[in-house]
């Protein structure tokens, strides 16, 4: 059974449709990843399942309509968001930002600090200071402080070293063990690697979805859904 | 509505507003006397002045999408200026009202071009702050030429006949018409030019504007130093209007607010919506005075009857209500009830 | 050398309210993104709630000014914390709204305690060693300042430990920083708003106390003439920021005093008004929140 289940999602932005009609499921357990050309509204599908932008249709999460529901209220349902450009609280410090993020009486900061264990050593240090790779730990290590049966992760890797991308994949496939992750992702050979199933957006609706080695041992159809460089950097 | 039917309308309005101090006419609640008597001419001229000044703070609020704190600066101008050249320069008043329309121009384009540099909020704060620098101005008193906070009474001697006295009322009715019908008709033109097209472009998306290849600096200033040139000129019609002088009170920050609250009222960038906010606040600000002195009024239980006495407490409330349920203002409820009007199937469309 | 002390440290004083104000209006903007125009009125109710009750209270001046201040800070913590959930809240993402509505209160509440008290100043219980002076270095500075000082000083000492410590505290400087993201984080923020709001209204009421101690009397326009101050304290410390508006704060009284004293009376406001206009003209983002909301 599906865990989620987005139905005939659409978005406007200013005058633009941003999203029309997106539907597609993302099964329990493992990582589905979310592809597509830049600008295809990846990210704004998961702000509309998150709630940060207006939207119409439907989202329901293990049977639950989550699109009637405020922010704050989809996120305590059990969604972690890791969002593009990572979004850590500049002025506070790394354990204020994950202090914050506590919602329950068992935040679970040794499995944080197993994955990431420089955020350990600068637990007092301020988040702004960090390079982009330690911040995006933090971001990570946010949605994975509560035991969130959904994480929803946007372009994790962008920007990171290719060391630093390795140690993010491996968190991915961490955190899998123990969510369900939708992950938008730019890069193919990280998807390769995480992910079992893909869905594909194009002009704000899917045009494929399906098992990921499938697509991911097919050139001409990764080029014809994503492009030369398969959306890539 | 064909173009002759929309031409009609405001025509037939004018001829109207021009023949009232002609009608004996009396009209119980609204107004203490008949419609030609001084008392009410006094009032009604009073409301189209305000119908004008708060079109002109729409120019800039509601069609161009500039939240000015420091409308009230202007008005001032006209306000101080002509009562210190007819009072204390002794300048006749076509002397005095040429300057202060020169000085109309001249501050708002110094001002504006140095308030436009910035936007949104920080535009609204740098104009709060010189219409403050303003006010501080006036209450220094340099010279003894503003009175300071007692103001400055007006020498009427070189006012023409025509103006003064109460047996004139109808002429400075006259006058205050010919403002709200002068200010209408300058906004309507310059609202529907093409400089008039960037204004409400601006007020959509200014971003967009500069794609386009527009520099939008230039625009926002002439509809700056328009919408503050029309305003001196209210401050000019104002003073002969209530023949009194110049007081602080057209200094304060209050005083711009309560403009914007008239436009909010009547409708922000709508046609009409302006002059009928600003008419409206008008009359109900020197009406409900009256009101809380009725008998009525004195019976009613103090709890009830002291807030009532206020004007600006009914007005401020009213405004809250509006604002709430009705923020198109009350150009916003004649569409609502047009929508109201149409067939069922048109009710999803927006 | 004595008129200079006196004149630096009645600009701490006048500085000391000015931080009052401007501190709960700092976070109402930094957080929420409403311009309040409706903060100078939590002042004026202060200050009467205090007045009214210090009519009915026997005792000397000192007793009268304790329960005066309990008034104040009763009745400007309610009224803003009512205005936030009744008027501010519903409001939610109609940013434009929410200022107007600030506007119409600003007006409707004058207005109403005009009503009720009438536009006179009223004499406002001191005790008598308040207007007594202390000589420091030659200088007779008289007592309120030092009472206005030490106010302010521990309120910026309480709000810095309540942002430092407390999980709302917390939640208020993230908030500042990136209002959706913390939202994104389960956290439902409206409740954090009426916070601030109850909290902007104790200081501001603390401030029409203290006002009310400074001038001797209190009257209607007393919020609205100080609350210019206050935005351009603001808007100077920075929004959302508490240690600059502090210092933003005392830096206005001071120029204040000095500019009325060494260049001539009136001068000191010009000069801090067009202080405002200068300093928004070179660092206009100082005004836009972190975060686009």
């Amino acid at each position: 059974m599906a865990l989620i289940a987005v139905d005939d999602l659409h978005v406007h932005l200013g005058e633009s449709h941003v999203l029309q009609g997106v539907s597609f499921e993302v099964p329990e357990g493992g990582v589905t990843a979310l592809l597509g050309r830049n600008g295809v509204g990846k990210t704004t599908t998961l702000r509309a399942m998150m709630g940060l932008v207006p939207r119409r249709g439907s989202v329901s999460l293990a049977g639950e309509e989550l699109n009637r529901l405020p922010t704050h209220a989809i996120v305590r349902r059990g969604v972690g968001y890791v969002p593009e450009d990572r979004e850590v609280f500049a002025g506070l410090t790394v354990e204020e930002n994950l202090r914050l993020a506590e919602r329950n009486g068992s935040p679970r900061y040794e499995l944080v600090y197993e994955l990431f264990p420089e955020l350990k050593t600068r637990a007092g240090q301020k988040a702004g200071t960090l390079s982009g790779g330690q911040q995006q730990m933090v971001a990570i290590a946010r949605a994975l402080l509560n035991d969130n049966p959904v994480l929803l992760v946007d372009e994790p890797t962008k920007g990171l070293a290719p060391l630093l991308v390795t140690e993010v994949a491996a968190a991915l496939e961490r955190a899998a063990q123990l969510a369900t992750v939708l992950l938008v992702e730019q890069n193919l050979a990280v998807v390769a690697r995480v992910a079992q199933q893909v869905v594909v957006l194009d002009s704000g609706r899917v045009v494929h979805a399906g098992g990921a080695n499938e697509l991911l041992g097919d050139p001409d159809r990764i080029r014809e859904l994503l492009g030369v460089h398969g959306g890539a950097h | 509505m064909t173009r002759v039917a929309r031409l009609a309308v405001p025509l037939a309005l004018m001829a109207l507003l021009a023949l009232v101090p002609q009608l004996p006419l009396d009209i119980p609640v609204i107004f203490n006397g008949p419609l030609d008597s001084p008392g009410t001419l006094g009032l009604l001229a009073l409301c189209l002045l305000f119908a004008g000044v708060a079109l002109t703070y729409d120019l800039l609020f509601g069609f161009t999408g500039l939240l000015s704190f420091g409308h009230a600066l202007y008005f001032a101008l006209g306000v101080y200026l002509t009562t210190i050249a007819l009072t204390k320069w002794e300048w006749s008043l076509w002397q005095a009202v040429a300057v202060t329309a020169i000085a109309g121009i001249l501050v708002p384009l110094l001002l504006g071009a140095i308030s436009l540099r910035v936007g949104g909020i920080a535009f609204a704060m740098v104009t709060l702050a010189f219409a403050q620098a303003g006010q501080v101005l006036v209450q220094k008193n340099p010279d003894q030429l503003t009175g300071g906070e007692e103001g400055l009474g007006l020498n009427s001697d070189p006012l023409p006949d025509f103006f003064v006295g109460v047996l004139n009322a109808k002429n400075l009715y006259w006058l205050a018409l010919g403002y709200a019908i002068l200010v209408f008709l300058v906004v309507r033109s310059a609202v529907s030019s093409s400089p008039g097209h960037v204004w409400q472009a601006i007020r959509e998306n200014e971003r967009r504007v500069e794609v386009i290849g527009l520099r939008p600096f230039g625009f926002k200033l002439i509809a700056f130093v328009l919408a503050s040139f029309l305003c001196t000129l209210g401050g000019i019609v104002w003073l002969l209007v209530l023949g009194t002088g110049a007081s602080p009170q057209v200094t304060t920050a209050n005083f711009t607010l309560t403009l914007l609250v008239m436009v909010v009222i009547g409708g922000a960038g709508t046609r009409y919506g302006a002059l009928v906010g600003g008419f409206l606040y008008t009359l109900l600000d020197q009406r409900l005075g009256s009101l809380a002195g009725s008998s009525q009024v004195q019976d009613l239980p103090t709890i009830i009857r002291k807030p009532l006495s206020e004007p600006l407490f009914i007005l401020g409330t009213l405004f809250i209500l509006l604002v709430f349920f009705v923020p198109g203002g009350l150009a916003g409820l004649g569409r609502r009830v047009r929508l109201l009007r149409r067939p069922a199937g048109l009710e999803g469309a927006r | 050398m004595s008129t200079f002390i006196l004149l630096t440290i009645t600009g701490v004083g006048l500085g000391a309210m000015y931080f009052l104000i401007a501190s709960g209006l700092s976070l109402i903007y930094g957080l929420m993104g409403v311009l309040n125009f409706a903060h100078g009125s939590f002042l004026t109710v202060g200050a009467y709630a205090a007045w009214e009750a210090s009519t009915h209270v026997g005792g000397g001046p000192g007793t009268k000014l304790v329960v005066a201040t309990l008034a104040a800070l009763a009745a400007g913590g309610l009224v803003a914390a009512l205005v936030e959930l009744l008027l501010i809240r519903p409001l939610y993402r109609r940013p434009i709204e929410q200022v107007l509505v600030t506007v119409g209160l600003a007006l409707a509440l004058g207005a109403l305690v005009e009503a009720i008290w009438g536009f006179d100043a009223r004499q406002f219980p001191v005790p008598s060693w308040l207007i007594d002076t202390t000589t420091i270095f030659g200088a007779h500075i008289p007592n309120d300042r030092f009472l206005e000082i030490a106010t302010a000083a521990i309120v910026l000492v309480g709000l810095t430990a309540f942002l430092r410590y407390t999980r709302y505290g917390l939640i208020i400087r993230a908030g500042v920083e990136n209002r959706a993201m913390v939202t994104a984080l389960g956290i439902d923020v409206r409740k954090a708003f009426t916070l601030v709001f109850a909290l902007g209204g104790l200081a501001a009421a603390l401030a029409g106390v203290l006002s009310g101690v400074y001038f001797g009397t209190i009257d209607p326009s007393r919020g609205t003439s100080l609350l210019i101050f206050a935005f351009i304290v603001v808007v100077i410390g920075g929004f959302g920021s508490i240690g600059g508006t502090a210092v933003a704060a005392v830096v206005v009284g001071l120029i204040q005093q000095y500019a009325n004293y060494y260049a001539s009376s009136g001068l000191g406001d010009l000069a801090v008004v067009l202080l405002l206009a200068v300093v928004l003209l070179l660092k206009p983002e100082g005004l836009s929140p972190k975060v686009a909301h």
